[in-house]
């Protein structure tokens, strides 16, 4: 503003027409500065606008996802509905809509509900409302689901003595209980479905006895998969020690026939505990039998069932606040800690968690060294120059390359070529049985893959934390003697920690989530056996005992698992509430894995912040 | 304090004569000084006026006919001079004339920068520094240096003192703990610090961080000591106790130190070097430089008069 008016003074001959030049000049400038964009209000908004779109869009997701997986478990009144043309249905209402219901359809419909559809359509301006019921009965009526129309129904009632059934096969059954029978002698019969007393007393039988009879059936569970498992395990590892002596020594040897002598040694012992392990199951079993409760469905039909299947039995209308709270955890925990059942769509995601932590975390163990060394050469001991500068750029462009892309070369490589050698070199008779111990999908090579993708994040995150460490740090090191090994393993590393942490937390979280990759090595729909088990420490790689890991198996995958779940499943309706509470327990794990790389950062930040003046 | 104002403001009072006396020489008279600052803004090499009191010290490091280039730019020109053992000698002189550059030549820290390049050599108790045999990790661990800006590494005080025995490998709890404490006390540290050895470097204050980094230097008892301008980053209470402490060192330590103050360099040092846009001008006991300099450029210089 000064120097404006300081050159003003030079005069043209007419001093009344300059002051007013200046003056509409400056007025000219005060309009500019009038304009929108001058001003930048508008680019406050659009930028302000545009992060509140995206943000807005992603807390819109997380609640979505949060609220429906949190409601998944809650447990629902069971609806009774007689229908118009007299049909009766019964089960949890799971949602509701309205549609558009054409006239051509309306004809469809049986005559007497016809009327009631068209006063519903006109009352609704064309829509009407439907409530989509979970009837259950799979064995009985060969569907999971019905629509209902509110206009079909004639009454709605929640009756009080009916029970939902969640059975370990067949999905749920609803019905009212008519009688139980407790080691093999009936206990009571109900009266029909208003006899409170007698239901009562069922409910409390049942009760009783359900966890006496889930014990004994777990232990049978042990005994079948756990025991015989154990003792398969043992015959097989026998015949593989006696091929292995046929491929090195060949059919006449001397050490051929001895483990031929022991293999036939250990079928014979293991057949005969075979045996015995199957009698005391059957023991197990037939107890279980005389336990059975026989249901009465909505429809009138009869069903029995044992006790045994039953997973949990509850009077969804006749419940406390309590009752209903447990139930919830119950789910929950059900949810966490059990195997899945049902083509997944029931019961639990353990192994999925398993699967993913293992993988996960051998990950991060094969990723982090080979990031931080590549970072550190890059960083402390690379000349800048055109050759580090194309390697950074090519380090950039591998974090943009498609990760399907990463699964086809893990499978071509990890699996085929190294898998393979390994088989070759380790496990001759495994291969000679055509059965591949690594050359196929396994945990390992899931990880491997995933540490190749992720490589370049942690590449990135580690030379900027270097980069950050200030010079003076370094030079005081020197200028002490300090050789540079030296000073990076005592000023540069922990100095660069916490950033180095952060990447590799945040390596970790992309590739927790990661899924197309896996399903090319190693993920799969179910495993029968966990990678990680601490009641099996047979896991080797090669000549390496790896103990509980088991670095050969294929695995299951909380990504991979909601796929499945989502669009692979028979009855995905049914499926559905797991898709959610898995993507919310997956969402959970990467925040949460995240969070602790902010903690980490602000903790071992701490340290390097000076007390100052 | 008034003194750190004084210093502060004489150069800015003297700003717009700055100029004037880079282009024109002063007075008339002394014609045949008046050319130097000339020659050398002209880029000739000027012989240096070096006191032949100088002569009569031992010396610790010499430094012959030292040239350094940044790539095309050459920031030190045919540098020769003697640094006495057991003394103070201070370096003034403008920014930029090559006073950091060439202390940190001294222990090669400039070996750090890929551009660059020098020629001539230096001697530190008669070995040679420059040569390519010189393994460089040792000719450091020789030397003391501390920098312009306190910089203790991110870990105990402890740790910090005894940095350069555990580089070398020394594990004996005993010695490392006796060399902390005459560290510590050498640098007048011990007695604010000796309860709390085990906490962060960097809770100290900004006087003590830059004590304990003399503490570090002086932990394996260097030959020389560099200081390059310990104290302008600290406030003047704690100057003046890093004053005291370089006092203190002298006659134990030979210290070489850098400073933009000259009171400061009044204060603690025995010789004074100045230097002017790379090469060396004068070089003389301090009392002599700031009394009656041989040459009258130094004699503005030091009063303040331009630079």
């Amino acid at each position: 503003m000064t120097s404006s008016v300081a050159e003003i003074p030079t005069p043209p001959p007419a001093p009344s027409s300059p002051q007013g030049s200046a003056a509409s000049g400056r007025r000219r400038r005060l309009g500019a500065g009038n304009s929108l964009a001058a001003k930048g209000e508008p680019m406050v908004w659009l930028t302000g606008g545009a992060l509140a779109l995206a943000v807005a869009m992603i807390v819109c997701l997380l609640v979505y996802v949060f609220c429906q997986g949190i409601v998944t478990f809650w447990p629902v009144p069971l609806t009774h509905a007689k229908m118009g043309d007299g049909t009766v249905l019964m089960g949890e209402q799971t949602r509701a809509e309205w549609y558009r219901l054409d006239d051509t359809a309306i004809k469809q419909l049986p005559p007497e509900v016809q009327l009631a559809a068209q006063a519903a359509k006109k009352a609704g301006e064309g829509l009407v409302h439907r409530r989509l019921l979970r009837t259950g009965n799979f064995d009985l009526t060969g569907t999971h689901f019905h629509w209902i129309n509110d206009f079909a129904i004639e009454t709605e009632t929640t009756p009080r003595n009916a029970m939902v059934v969640e059975r370990l096969e067949k999905g749920r059954f609803y019905g009212t209980p008519k009688s139980i029978t407790i080691a093999g002698k009936n206990l009571v019969t109900a009266n029909g479905s208003e006899d409170n007393a007698a239901l009562d007393e069922i409910w409390q039988a049942f009760v009783e006895h359900h966890d006496t009879v889930v014990a004994r059936r777990d232990e049978i569970e042990h005994l079948e998969k756990h025991v015989l498992g154990i003792e398969s395990a043992r015959e097989t590892n026998a015949r593989l020690e006696m091929r292995g002596e046929e491929i090195v020594h060949g059919l006449e040897s001397e050490e051929y026939v001895k483990a031929e002598a022991h293999f036939q040694q250990v079928r014979a012992e293991v057949e005969k505990r075979t045996v015995e392990v199957r009698q005391a199951a059957e023991k197990l079993k037939a107890q279980n039998r005389g336990f059975l409760v026989t249901m009465t469905t909505a429809q009138g039909v009869e069903k029995n069932i044992d006790l045994a299947d039953i997973v949990r039995m509850y009077p969804a209308n006749n419940l406390s606040l309590t009752e209903k709270w447990s139930l919830y955890f119950s789910r929950w925990w059900e949810f966490f800690f059990a195997d899945p059942r049902e083509a997944n769509s029931e019961g639990g995601v353990w192994p999925a968690i398993i699967g993913t932590l293992t993988m996960t975390l051998a990950m991060a163990l094969a990723v982090v060294p080979f990031g931080v060394l590549a970072a550190l050469y890059l960083r402390e001991y690379a000349k800048s120059g055109p050759i580090t500068s194309a390697v950074r750029i090519a380090i950039n462009n591998l974090a943009g390359v498609p990760s399907i892309v990463f699964g086809v070369f893990g499978l071509g490589f990890f699996c085929y070529v190294m898998g393979a050698s390994i088989d070759e070199l380790f496990y001759p008779a495994n291969l000679a049985d055509n059965n591949p111990v690594y050359g196929k999908g396994a945990v390992i090579w899931a990880s491997l893959t995933l540490a190749l993708l992720t490589v370049p994040v942690v590449i990135v995150a580690a030379e900027e934390a270097l980069a950050a460490v200030p010079n003076s740090m370094r030079e005081g090191s020197y200028a002490c003697g300090g050789s540079k090994w030296q000073t990076i393993r005592r000023i540069v590393l922990p100095h660069a920690m916490p950033g180095i942490m952060t990447g590799t937390i945040l390596a970790m979280a992309r590739g927790a989530g990661e899924v197309a990759p896996l399903m090319l090595v190693g993920a799969v729909k179910l495993a029968p056996e966990l990678p990680f088990s601490m009641g099996d420490w047979s896991g080797s790689l090669g000549p390496i005992p790896t103990g509980p890991i088991h670095f050969d198996r294929s695995f299951m995958h909380l990504g991979f698992h909601i796929y499945d779940l989502g669009f692979q499943s028979q009855n995905s309706e049914a499926a559905k509430p797991m898709v959610f509470t898995t993507t919310l327990l997956l969402i959970a794990m990467v925040a949460g894995l995240n969070l602790m790389a902010i903690w980490l950062r602000a903790r071992l930040r701490k340290r390097f912040v000076s007390g100052g003046f | 304090m008034t003194e750190q104002l004084a210093t502060h403001t004489k150069p800015t009072a003297t700003d717009s004569q700055d100029a004037g006396v880079a282009i024109q020489p002063q007075p008339p008279a002394e014609t045949a000084k008046e050319g130097r600052l000339e020659a050398v803004a002209r880029g000739e090499v000027v012989p240096a006026i070096i006191d032949p009191a100088l002569e009569d010290e031992k010396h610790v490091l010499e430094i012959s006919n030292f040239n350094l280039w940044y790539g095309k730019k050459q920031a030190l020109l045919d540098i020769s001079m003697s640094v006495p053992r057991g003394k103070v000698t201070a370096m003034i002189g403008p920014s930029g004339c090559g006073k950091s550059t060439l202390l940190r030549c001294v222990n090669r820290m400039n070996d750090l920068i890929d551009t660059v390049r020098i020629k001539g050599d230096m001697l530190l108790n008669g070995d040679t520094i420059y040569a390519p045999t010189v393994d460089v990790i040792e000719l450091r661990k020789r030397m003391g240096m501390v920098f312009q800006k306190p910089n203790p590494f991110p870990m105990s005080i402890f740790e910090n003192v005894v940095y350069p025995l555990r580089i070398d490998g020394e594990r004996n709890k005993d010695v490392l703990e006796s060399v902390c404490e005459r560290s510590l006390r050498g640098a007048a540290l011990w007695d604010e610090v000796k309860d709390r050895l085990h906490e962060s470097g960097l809770s100290l204050s900004g006087g003590q961080q830059q004590r304990l980094c003399i503490a570090r230097a002086i932990a394996s008892e260097p030959e020389v000591l560099l200081l390059d301008e310990p104290c302008s980053a600290l406030d003047p209470i704690a100057t003046g106790k890093v004053e005291d402490l370089i006092h203190e060192l002298s006659g134990e330590y030979s210290v070489l130190i850098v400073t933009h103050n000259m009171q400061q360099a009044t204060r603690i040092s025995d010789y004074t070097a100045f230097m002017y846009l790379g090469q060396l001008i004068e070089y003389s006991p301090t009392a002599t430089m700031f009394t009656g300099p041989k040459l009258k450029e130094t004699e503005d210089y030091v009063t303040g008069r331009f630079g």
